[in-house]
């Protein structure tokens, strides 16, 4: 079985008013078998977490005085307002903050939270093929979640600068007293099991107008207060992530969405939901099943940039409601 | 050139809101007169409310002044429908005609709000655990922070997330108690409800301080 595989069953789809039926899911791909997927594997994921439960990081008020303190401070900022943050700010082509994806601060457990990442890095990624210092990971981050490509800048932060730096010791500060080196519990999103039935982007949207769309609105374009400032997320077109973005994966997106969305009825460190497995898959296509900007690993067309790129639960290349995906927004 | 451009402009502007003008001030106009004398049945609104709109924080009584008027629409829908209990304002709300709702909704969403926060004798401690519940929430309980829906200054978003900010601290109590018990449950797929059964009678009395500590931010847009 190769990647490409897993996607054929949807192509074909013709009739734009019956949205696709995601087949490919309901059956599970061993990932040792193939070369191709293994460089897309999955993050393992993270264990249970113990009597002692999950690792508790300092107060947001107990952050210390001084230069280090002024450190944790700015990285803090940046990474809740990194729309409004000096310099974080050059660096983000998109209405998106740090803080939407990593709820609390990135302090929550099962919200991806920093105190999980930092002691895992450096760390080899499949992702780009080497060995990634965490410096270079929020580079990443920068350059598909946050779109850095459409930017004041036009690219992420530079290597080891100063906004890097406060992200560093935001992140090192939320740690303190976690091990180094391990999975911890609460780190990343927990997964959720593929649902019985098949995923469809028509149940989602029936999803989405639910629970989602009085906060992230009907067109997914998210709200913003009178001064510009971003109250909910854009969820997809030009203010969204990219396609190259962790959150495009359908998979990624369902793990985040099971057990923080909508806010204030899940809870992720509680571990409660508020979706079922099927509509937290079946939403997550949904949202992935609209244009967003570019993946900046562009290869000259959607085909080649979804078979060096997409051999993942994506829907990029895929024809959905008529429209074959990866045109970009922008 | 310019001068005879900007003169035109003016003069456009001023005929197109000479053209509007019945149709505000008539809204307007209907509005007030429910507001300040009532109407058939209805005893006028400042009664409770305040002449400018501005609430009642002894009695609990919310400000009305500078909210969403689709917001007001929608909660005297609930109160006449029952989504929203309250054996004051039911017969009240069920007694208006769907357009004086609008009306009175309107003529209140445009005025401005009291610039003095209602306040209250609050102890600074309770008043700091309340902004960290506001601005950071408490995830260990799964509340999230209220100002990510309502607006970093509690300004509200919209219709579905009311301005918090400026109302009286016992005006916001009595709600989050309405939703635990759930005599109101007209809040969109069941947010609010959520967040307040998560709500200790600590926290709850501290949030509702510090949001009745802070001037009214009138809510306008919602994008």
């Amino acid at each position: 079985m190769t990647a490409k595989d897993i996607k054929h069953p949807l192509r074909g789809i013709r009739n734009p008013l019956l949205p696709a039926v995601l087949a490919l899911f309901a059956f599970s791909v061993n990932a040792q078998d193939d070369e191709t997927l293994t460089k897309q594997v999955e993050l393992e994921q993270a264990p249970a977490p113990g009597p002692e439960g999950y690792h508790q990081p300092p107060s947001l008020d107990d952050i210390p005085e001084g230069p280090f303190g002024d450190s944790v401070r700015s990285g803090w900022q940046a990474f809740v307002n990194t729309r409004q943050h000096p310099e974080a700010k050059r660096f983000v082509g998109n209405k998106q903050n740090c803080g939407n994806c990593h709820l609390a601060s990135g302090l929550a457990a099962n919200s991806a939270p920093m105190w999980g990442a930092w002691g895992i890095y450096p760390k080899y990624r499949g992702k780009n093929d080497h060995v990634n210092t965490m410096d270079e990971r929020i580079r990443g981050c920068f350059t598909y979640s946050m779109n850095a490509g459409g930017s004041e800048a036009g690219g992420p932060p530079e290597p080891d600068s100063q906004v890097l730096k406060d992200m560093q010791a935001f992140f090192f500060w939320s740690a303190k007293g976690a091990p180094i080196g391990e999975n911890l519990p609460g780190r990343g999103y927990a997964a959720v099991p593929k649902p019985e039935n098949e995923i469809s982007v028509s149940r989602g949207e029936e999803v989405y107008q639910d629970q989602c769309a009085v906060c992230h609105g009907n067109d997914g374009s998210g709200k913003f207060a009178d001064d510009g400032r971003q109250i909910f997320p854009p969820l997809w077109g030009a203010g969204a992530y990219n396609w190259g973005a962790g959150m495009h994966r359908i998979n990624t997106a369902a793990a985040f969405i099971k057990y923080n969305m909508p806010l204030g009825k899940a809870s992720p460190v509680e571990k409660e939901a508020a979706l079922t497995d099927q509509q937290a898959w079946d939403v997550a296509a949904f949202i992935n099943s609209h244009e967003r900007p570019q993946d900046p690993r562009w290869e000259g067309s959607k085909a080649s940039t979804d078979e060096k790129w997409h051999t993942h639960q994506c829907l990029y290349n895929e024809t959905v409601r008529g429209h074959t995906l990866g045109d970009g927004a922008g | 050139m310019r001068g005879r451009y900007r003169f035109t402009c003016g003069l456009f502007g001023f005929s197109f809101l000479i053209l509007l003008m019945p149709t505000i001030s008539a809204a307007n106009e209907a509005g007030k007169k429910l507001a300040l004398q009532g109407g058939e049945g209805v005893q006028p609104c400042s009664s409770c409310h305040g002449a400018q709109g501005g609430g009642n924080a002894a009695a609990g009584w919310p400000r009305l002044a500078g909210l969403n008027a689709d917001y007001m629409v929608q909660q005297l829908n609930a109160l006449a429908n029952g989504t929203r209990s309250n054996p004051l304002m039911a017969p009240i709300a069920s007694s208006l005609s769907e357009q004086q709702r609008k009306d009175v909704a309107e003529y209140f969403a445009n005025l401005t709000p009291p610039t003095t926060p209602p306040g209250g004798d609050v102890d600074q401690k309770i008043l700091k655990r309340g902004k960290v519940l506001a601005q950071r929430g408490d995830w260990q309980q799964g509340i999230p922070a209220c100002t990510s829906c309502h607006g970093l200054k509690g300004q509200g978003v919209g219709a579905a997330f009311p301005s918090i900010a400026g109302q009286p601290a016992m005006y916001l109590q009595n709600q989050i108690k309405a939703w635990q018990s759930g005599s109101r449950q007209n809040d969109p797929n069941g947010l609010m409800a959520s967040v307040a059964k998560r709500l200790s009678d600590e926290d709850s009395q501290a949030v509702t301080a510090w949001f009745a500590s802070l001037p009214a931010e009138p809510s306008k847009s919602d994008q």
